[in-house]
């Protein structure tokens, strides 16, 4: 089974030489740290930065240099600034290359959604609505299961959606998934994870073709 | 002579009444225009319909405003920081229209550009869709979004000069910029004012002619939200 830290590095291993990658909040803000060596990868964060840095050391924080979570970043050299209009120009021009994100539930369909849940939280959407409606390529990282304990892998999204049919890849605690037209199908297993496993957490309908090889990190 | 500068908050906000609709720049706690934020909680006005990213948190921002009852309608994207909005949201005492952040932001430029309305994908198939016009183009599906009518925008720059004229610092451009001249009149508070001249037209981000108003911020407490630090090693 993988933490946090490694679903995100299994993420990172979707990372291409010269993408431009939008990552969300939570999980996907981890994948920063696992970018592969060899290859040049720049973060757009949807609050204005491109080129977005670590965060900075203890002391050298700047108030008027934060990412879209509200939290204190650095900016790389070759980095720009710049405003919220411009910012969703890039992402809904389709000029991002990939988005990660979390999502509270995703169908077998790919639709996604992760901004509401009525009569309890409402947080709103933020830039996710843009970015699903947009992104060429999106990774969802989540746990498989809720809290309670139920799949988050369903036939349907019983909560209001943040976009339909987006979905690309899902990676969890347990697996890495594909969206396709018959359903999630099983790519590759978490360590020391059963396809059986897989199978009992996951609601929607799960395509398991031959031999599913176990995650290399 | 005509001049845009006026010498504090208080001056600025002339002629902001109860009810009005009032466009607010920042993103989370960054680049917020703190000095007119907080006198319009001092100046007591209430009924207030305001269009801005975010709610502030429960101590900044607005929800300076939301905690003195002065809101009535909330537009935004992201509220998750103020449990104060939660509450009075989950108990019907505020209402609320949550929309996707890049269509609030070009809504806000739309309204500056004098564009009435556009078409986006975002929110398409979900309930931001509810009830607005929809419409394919080269095979994707498209719905139609409406620019704001504000009475007043107010925003907040780094260095502004007495023609109007601003340059904003870092991640603070935000929504301040597609917000100047998205309002019938827009405010823009600085942190530096200076003498027309002075700045490099070629670094000019927002254009005076889209401010009506500026002054000098009196302080700024430029409060951060999540202090996130590496160690050294």
């Amino acid at each position: 089974m993988l933490d946090k830290n490694g679903i995100a590095k299994r993420i990172s291993k979707e990372l291409k030489d010269g993408y431009y990658v939008n990552l969300g909040i939570g999980i996907p803000t981890l994948v920063a740290n696992y970018v592969p060596e060899g290859i040049q990868v720049t973060f757009q964060s949807e609050n204005g930065l491109l080129g977005m840095g670590p965060f900075p050391f203890e002391g050298e924080e700047d108030a008027d240099v934060i990412n879209a979570g509200k939290q204190t970043v650095t900016m790389l050299p070759g980095g720009v600034y710049f405003d919220s209009a411009t910012s969703f120009a890039m992402i809904r021009g389709e000029h991002v290359d990939l988005t990660v994100l979390g999502a509270m539930e995703v169908s077998e369909t790919g639709d996604i959604a992760n901004w509401k849940i009525p009569g309890k939280m409402v947080k709103g959407m933020g830039g996710a609505m843009d970015l699903v409606a947009s992104a060429k390529n999106i990774i969802v990282a989540m746990q498989h299961v809720n809290k309670a304990g139920e799949s988050k892998l369903l036939p349907k999204c019983t909560l209001p959606l943040t976009g339909i049919g987006c979905v690309k890849k899902i990676v969890t605690e347990l697996a890495y998934l594909e969206v396709t037209k018959d359903g999630f199908k099983l790519l590759e297993r978490a360590p020391g994870v059963s396809t059986e496993q897989i199978k009992n957490a996951t609601l929607g309908k799960l395509i398991i073709d031959g031999e599913i090889p176990e995650m290399q990190l | 002579m005509s001049s845009k500068i006026f010498k504090n908050a208080a001056e600025a906000l002339q002629g902001i009444t109860d009810d009005m609709t009032i466009i607010f720049g920042g993103f989370g706690l960054c680049g917020l225009p703190e000095n007119c934020i907080a006198e319009i909680v001092k100046k007591e006005i209430k009924g207030l319909t305001c269009i801005s990213n975010n709610a502030g948190v429960d101590d900044f921002g607005l929800g300076l405003l939301l905690k003195k009852r002065q809101i009535k309608k909330m537009i935004a994207s992201y509220v998750g920081e103020n449990a104060e909005f939660e509450r009075q949201l989950l108990h019907g005492e505020l209402e609320v229209e949550l929309i996707p952040q890049g269509t609030l932001a070009e809504r806000c430029r739309a309204s500056t550009a004098g564009i009435p309305a556009f078409f986006t994908p975002a929110g398409y198939g979900t309930e931001v869709a509810e009830g607005k016009e929809t419409r394919e183009f080269n095979g994707k599906m498209y719905l139609l979004e409406q620019r704001f009518y504000a009475d007043f925008s107010i925003v907040k720059a780094w260095k502004g000069d007495t023609n109007g004229n601003l340059i904003y610092r870092a991640a603070t451009r935000n929504f301040n910029l597609p917000m100047a001249g998205a309002g019938k009149i827009t405010i823009a508070e600085v942190e530096e004012l200076v003498p027309a001249g002075e700045l490099d037209p070629d670094q000019i981000h927002t254009p005076g002619i889209f401010v009506k108003r500026i002054f000098q911020g009196e302080k700024y407490e430029k409060r951060i939200e999540k202090v996130t630090v590496r160690s050294r090693e």
